[in-house]
Parts: C-alpha cells; structure tokens; sequence
C-alpha cells in the first residue's frame, strides 16, 4: 500500500460519488456510478484483495452500469434533484 | 495527544469509509427520485465492502496464496505475511448479493414507473393521497 494512490483513488471515489447522487442526468448518475465502482476496484487491487478487485470489474462496474441503463431507458431519463 | 492524532490520520481508510457511508444515506434518505435512492443504497453497500477489506488489509504483505504448496511437501508459512483473506472472501458474496438487491430495485421502479408515470415520490405520494 502506498498511501499517496491511497489518498488520491479515496477522494477521487468520493467525488464520484457525490458527483452521482448530484447530478440530474440519470444517465450521467449512471455513468459517474460506474467510474466509482471502477475506482473502488483499482483500491481494492492496491489492498491486495485481488479475487474481489477482480468480482467488483466485472459484476459492479459491468452489470450494474447495464442494469442502470436499461432501467432508465425504460423510464425517464431527467431527474428533479 | 500526538499518538491519537498520528493514529487517526495513518486510518484515512476508516475516514473515507465514514464519509462514503453518510453520502449513500444522504443519498437514500434526502433524494427524490427512486433511481437516486437506488444509486444512494449501492454506495451504502460498497463503502460497507470498502470498511471490511480494509480490517483485512496488512502493511508489508502479499496476497494470500502460497506459492510452494503444490507437491505436498511441507513447509512453514509465516501468517504476517500474508494478508486475512477471509474478509475477502465474506466481501465476494456481498457484492453479489449487492447486484441481485439492485436488479429488484431496478425491476421494482420501472413497475412503479408503469403504474404512476413518475418516478419522484412526492408525485407519487400526492398521486396516491388523491385516491
């Protein structure tokens, strides 16, 4: 572990993170979803957890970016908050 | 005072776990539309991941596979050099059971959507106050 890709992925997952709740465009909230997902997965690969690095690439950053998308497309793509 | 302080800076992943775990409730709790909510539970989720792997992480240490094991012989393994898998392991089936709880969620909205034409819950709050 070296703290300083530590501290940089950290704050960049929060960003992420708060940028997904933030923005209107749930497309965008999805996206901005995945770009979080992916950064934790680059942390967890650092923290030497590579089988969950590994299950979180695929499953959280591919299927759940799939699901989103469908499900808005299914739906209504603005959001009022 | 000092050791306090020098040991609640080196544990920056608690602090980020804290502040990813209040943004997903903000998320859950303070949020409008349902697909937010959903988006605000799964960060909920991850930064509980995010909490568990870090209780397994070591300083100094690899991943936890033994490299001599394969011929049967044997041959001593130090544990403090090697990082607790079992977190990991416990972690694998959470993020599992993470998709499968956003795939209902998914699933349950777009119902809603069908049957009230929104996805806000004030709407639908007020559509089902009028009935």
């Amino acid at each position: 572990m070296v703290w300083q890709f530590d501290v940089i992925i950290l704050t960049l997952v929060i960003v992420c993170g708060i940028g997904a709740l933030a923005v209107k465009d749930l497309i965008g909230a999805a996206i901005l979803f995945s770009a979080y997902s992916f950064l934790m997965c680059l942390l967890w690969a650092i923290m030497g957890a590579v089988d969950v690095a590994f299950t979180e690439a695929s499953v959280g950053a591919g299927v759940s970016t799939v699901l989103f998308v469908a499900a808005v497309f299914q739906t209504r793509r603005r959001s009022k908050d | 005072m000092e050791e306090i302080t020098a040991l609640l800076v080196s544990r920056y992943n608690y602090w980020a776990f804290i502040v990813l775990m209040m943004v997903g409730l903000y998320g859950m709790i303070a949020k409008n539309n349902l697909v937010k909510k959903i988006i605000g539970m799964n960060i909920f989720q991850t930064a509980i991941i995010l909490f568990y792997v870090s209780i397994g992480a070591k300083k100094d240490a690899t991943i936890p596979i033994i490299e001599h094991g394969h011929h049967g012989e044997e041959v001593v393994i130090k544990a403090v050099d090697y990082i607790n898998p079992l977190p990991h392991v416990l972690m694998l089936t959470a993020i599992v059971v993470s998709v499968a709880t956003l795939g209902v969620a998914l699933a349950l909205a777009i119902r809603v959507y069908r049957q009230y034409n929104t996805l806000e819950e004030n709407e639908i709050k007020s559509q089902l106050s009028e009935e």
